[in-house]
């Protein structure tokens, strides 16, 4: 994972006719983390969808060395199918290998997706972006719905993923313990 | 395996018979009430059923390819699925044309199997029936890739499903004229003219489709 980085130039976001941020640079290398906060409607996950080449910003550059793996509400996982099975979608795709005893999973290989919570789903979610392996992950709440003990996995499951030479942008309302800064996006604001 | 295969497996387990999504068995229930219907709204005039039957049947199946428009491509866009797959390098067009050919596998070759009950049923005699099959075998891969690009384009409007039937119907026309119309001439001409027709539309449909994904993505 090493050699990866992240650096974006003077980005500026238009959503409809409203500008949400601009002038917003930042620059990660390997094992670096950064937890974007700010209140609803700032534009956090316009920021993380931007960085993730989903999204093209209205002003600056991304510049991307490195897979990336994003984590956000959707969690592409299909409903109707157990949560094994839809995990194994991924899994021929990225080859094998996601997290599903660390996050406690394996009591849930048979359950189809739609009946599971929304912090089941997270953690759901979470196991497939570990077995994606990018070095890059981009997470936009990534707490919402978690309860406190899967909380605190999802922050030390970050912290070694930097530990290992991987980068980690974390968009998030709620405290969340990170090996790097904050940046606060309402600085950004016109 | 290789990506493409896995999604192309995924598409086919989802869009086949039983599938979560085709609803297959829908359209083709659909198709054979209209070809059931036929006879009691025109009566028992079996020379004019015999006539007339053909071109019953090729616009049963256009009707029938609006069914399933809906469900092509919407929900994996709002589960986040086209998202993940471009983060891979995985590129919209080549989603969309494995989505063609699974959508054609699950209504195409049921409707020609669906064809036979219903040329029984309105009369039509052995050569046209081989006419309307090779027609149907020719055309539906068009009606295939012209629902899967209206899918892709309308996947962001609220009244999405009720659009997209609109806009097929209009881009369906030819296929209609040159596949119903081998019938009445009897034949080479009308099928070349509508795989020729089909050929363009699925050629075409991975890039106006994979188009209107990351369009919609932007909006």
């Amino acid at each position: 994972m090493d050699g990866c980085s992240l650096v974006a130039k003077d980005l500026a976001c238009l959503r409809g006719d409203r500008l949400l941020f601009r002038r917003l640079s930042l620059s990660l290398a390997s094992g670096e983390a950064l937890q974007v906060a700010g209140p609803n409607g700032t534009g956090k996950s316009s920021l993380i969808r931007i960085l993730a080449g989903l999204l093209r910003p209205f002003a600056g550059t991304v510049e991307r060395d490195g897979a990336i793996a994003l984590l956000n509400e959707r969690p592409a996982l299909d409903e109707y199918l157990p949560l094994g099975h839809a995990l194994g979608f991924w899994q021929t795709i990225d080859g094998p290998g996601a997290a599903v005893d660390r996050l406690g999973l394996a009591d849930l290989l048979d359950v189809p997706v739609r009946y599971l919570s929304t912090g089941q789903r997270k953690r759901a979610a979470l196991a497939r972006l570990i077995g994606q392996r990018a070095p890059v992950w981009l997470l936009d709440e990534p707490l919402n719905g978690l309860d406190i003990d899967a909380a605190a996995d999802c922050q030390r499951l970050v912290a070694e993923h930097c530990g290992d030479g991987g980068i980690a942008i974390v968009a998030s309302h709620q405290p969340f313990t990170l090996p790097g800064g904050k940046l606060a996006i309402a600085d950004y604001a016109p | 395996m290789s990506p493409l295969l896995a999604i192309l497996k995924r598409d086919l387990a989802l869009l086949l018979p039983g599938g979560r999504r085709g609803g297959t068995l829908l359209p083709l229930l659909f198709f054979l009430a209209v070809t059931v219907l036929y006879p009691f709204a025109v009566g028992p005039d079996a020379p004019l059923l015999a006539r007339t039957g053909g071109g019953v049947i090729w616009v049963a199946a256009l009707l029938a390819a609006i069914l399933p428009l809906d469900r092509l491509v919407a929900p994996d866009l709002e589960q986040g699925f086209f998202d993940q797959w471009a983060l891979r390098g995985i590129a919209e067009e080549a989603v969309i044309a494995l989505r063609v050919l699974a959508h054609w596998l699950s209504f195409g070759p049921p409707l020609m199997i669906a064809a036979l009950p219903a040329a029984a049923l309105l009369g039509i005699d052995g050569p046209t029936l081989r006419t309307v099959e090779l027609g149907l075998l020719v055309g539906t891969p068009g009606l295939a890739a012209i629902g899967v690009t209206i899918a892709a384009l309308t996947v962001s409007l609220r009244s999405g499903a009720a659009m997209a039937g609109l806009l097929l119907i209009p881009l369906a026309v030819p296929i209609l004229i040159f596949g119903a119309g081998s019938l009445s001439t009897g034949g080479e001409g009308g099928l070349a003219l509508t795989a020729a027709i089909s050929l363009l539309l699925v050629a075409m449909a991975p890039f106006a489709g994979g188009a209107a994904i990351r369009a919609a993505r932007e909006g």
